[in-house]
């Protein structure tokens, strides 16, 4: 009882609704989902761009200490050789899901002798994801994923939430900074867009709303699955990412010194 | 008053049983016991730097030529071949493993994949694990891959068996050309020198096997 007083007088808003997910607040909302969704935007940003001829990734990998071997933290995984999986959150919880994932993937390949499709595995993982909502003796995944694939119908793009609820988009963010990339990504031409176009405007886009103050370094991570990759999802080759980095930092010295817009304080 | 037996009288009594569609078996439960569509000899030679492997394309179906053009080798990965002489459709289903391992392999990008050692270990503990079943997958495999520079060469057959050697051969194969590719053997043969031995094996075993064709992979 006395846990439970203190969680209503520091919880606020939740107020004793918000201690399982099988308890709905008077107004309808569940209160664990929302703090999952709270967890699953603290870390790095990740972003998905769907081109015209593919499905490019991209995620801000917050460096946590300078004794990581570089490139150790994976947050893009494959889940299947035409699909792609990019994690924000708690890691180990978006890990889950990446097997989960690849289960999937290969279970319906050795069922039907085909390669998943794009929207069939946004299906069952968002379910999947939904399931860990109803039940009071599991937690909600605090990590979201925005999976990118390249099926028979072209290029696919979904983002699953931990609430388990999932979209098709033309691009998509999630993290820490996911508002203010949004913004950015609104000004892409979807139609028109390639998907060696879409590495480097993603590296902008990142360089640009990783936050300096608050987080010392970062390192990008970026992969796509388009034709230019034979529909395989991959890490981009190293050329292109040393390449997206220097266009990412130009772009943003470009932004700093060159603009007449007030700067931020 | 109308009971509850009297409506369900008609269709049960002691003497009927409802009608599953499950019969008890009058034999046991039988699994594998004969190759249908089946490959005939796989050759397999290392030579300096490699491993070359040849099999003819026919699909015999008893004494009939059925399929007179299959794919009896297959690549696993990029460095990796595996060939079968046997039961087809068992080696589809091979296929279908292999296929899955290179897959997970894919996904893990972890820098590693899986050498030719390795899938030979793991297609022996596959078909040793199935002949403990009694339902064998009814083949015999040639693994060969290079690794670092350093050939391999392995069998695997459908009991289980599983060995490395210089030179192999399955099938009828391993009765003709067998001693032919052991006399040619040398540690620093050619691609082009090793290439000539297996197709003149090849031409032996199209001489003598009535169960190939004159088409190779």
């Amino acid at each position: 009882f006395f846990s439970l007083l203190l969680t209503s007088i520091m919880a606020g808003i939740g107020a004793g609704y918000d201690l399982y997910p099988t308890t709905f607040s008077p107004e309808g909302r569940l209160f664990q989902i929302e703090y999952a969704g709270k967890a699953a935007d603290a870390s790095g940003t990740a972003i998905g761009v769907r081109t015209v001829d593919g499905v490019v990734l991209g995620v801000e990998k917050l460096i946590r200490s300078k004794m990581l071997v570089k490139g150790s933290e994976k947050r893009i995984f494959t889940v299947a050789p035409h699909a792609g999986m990019a994690l924000t959150g708690l890691l180990a919880d978006g890990r889950q899901i990446v097997n989960s994932c690849r289960d999937e993937a290969q279970q319906y390949k050795r069922f039907y002798g085909q390669a998943i499709p794009g929207k069939m595995l946004n299906q069952r993982i968002s379910s999947y994801i939904q399931y860990f909502t109803l039940h009071d003796s599991v937690r909600p995944f605090g990590s979201s994923v925005i999976l990118a694939s390249y099926d028979k119908s072209g290029p696919g793009l979904y983002m699953i939430e931990p609430s388990g609820v999932s979209y098709g988009y033309r691009a998509v963010a999630i993290g820490q900074e996911k508002q203010v990339a949004k913004t950015e990504l609104e000004n892409l031409d979807f139609t028109t867009i390639t998907s060696r176009e879409a590495v480097m405007e993603i590296a902008k886009i990142i360089y640009k709303i990783h936050d300096d103050v608050k987080d010392k370094e970062f390192e990008l991570e970026l992969s796509w699955v388009c034709a230019e990759s034979n529909g395989k999802h991959e890490h981009i080759p190293e050329d292109l990412l040393a390449e997206a980095n220097k266009v990412g930092k130009q772009n943003l010295e470009a932004d700093q010194f060159g603009s007449d817009e007030e700067m931020e304080i | 008053m109308p009971q509850l037996s009297d409506l369900i009288g008609s269709f049960v009594d002691d003497k009927i049983c409802y009608d599953t569609g499950y019969q008890a078996p009058s034999q046991p439960a039988t699994h594998t016991t004969q190759p249908i569509v089946t490959g005939s000899s796989v050759l397999g030679l290392k030579y300096k730097g490699g491993v070359i492997l040849a099999a003819d394309t026919l699909g015999s179906y008893g004494s009939l030529a059925r399929f007179r053009d299959i794919r009896r080798i297959t690549t696993v990965g990029k460095n990796i071949l595996v060939g079968a002489s046997g039961d087809y459709s068992d080696f589809q289903k091979i296929q279908e493993l292999l296929e899955e391992v290179v897959a997970e392999d894919y996904c893990l990008d972890d820098g590693r994949t899986h050498t030719a050692k390795e899938i030979h270990s793991y297609l022996g503990r596959v078909l040793y694990g199935r002949r403990n079943k009694m339902d064998p997958l009814w083949n015999t495999l040639v693994i060969a891959g290079v690794e670092n520079g350093n050939s391999f060469l392995g069998q695997v057959d459908l009991l289980g068996t599983q060995f490395e050697d210089d030179t192999l051969a399955t099938g009828f194969g391993s009765h003709i050309a067998r001693p032919l590719l052991r006399n040619a053997y040398n540690e620093n043969l050619t691609e082009e020198e090793a290439r000539k031995i297996v197709l003149d094996c090849m031409r032996v075993l199209f001489y003598r096997d009535a169960r190939t064709i004159i088409k190779i992979q």
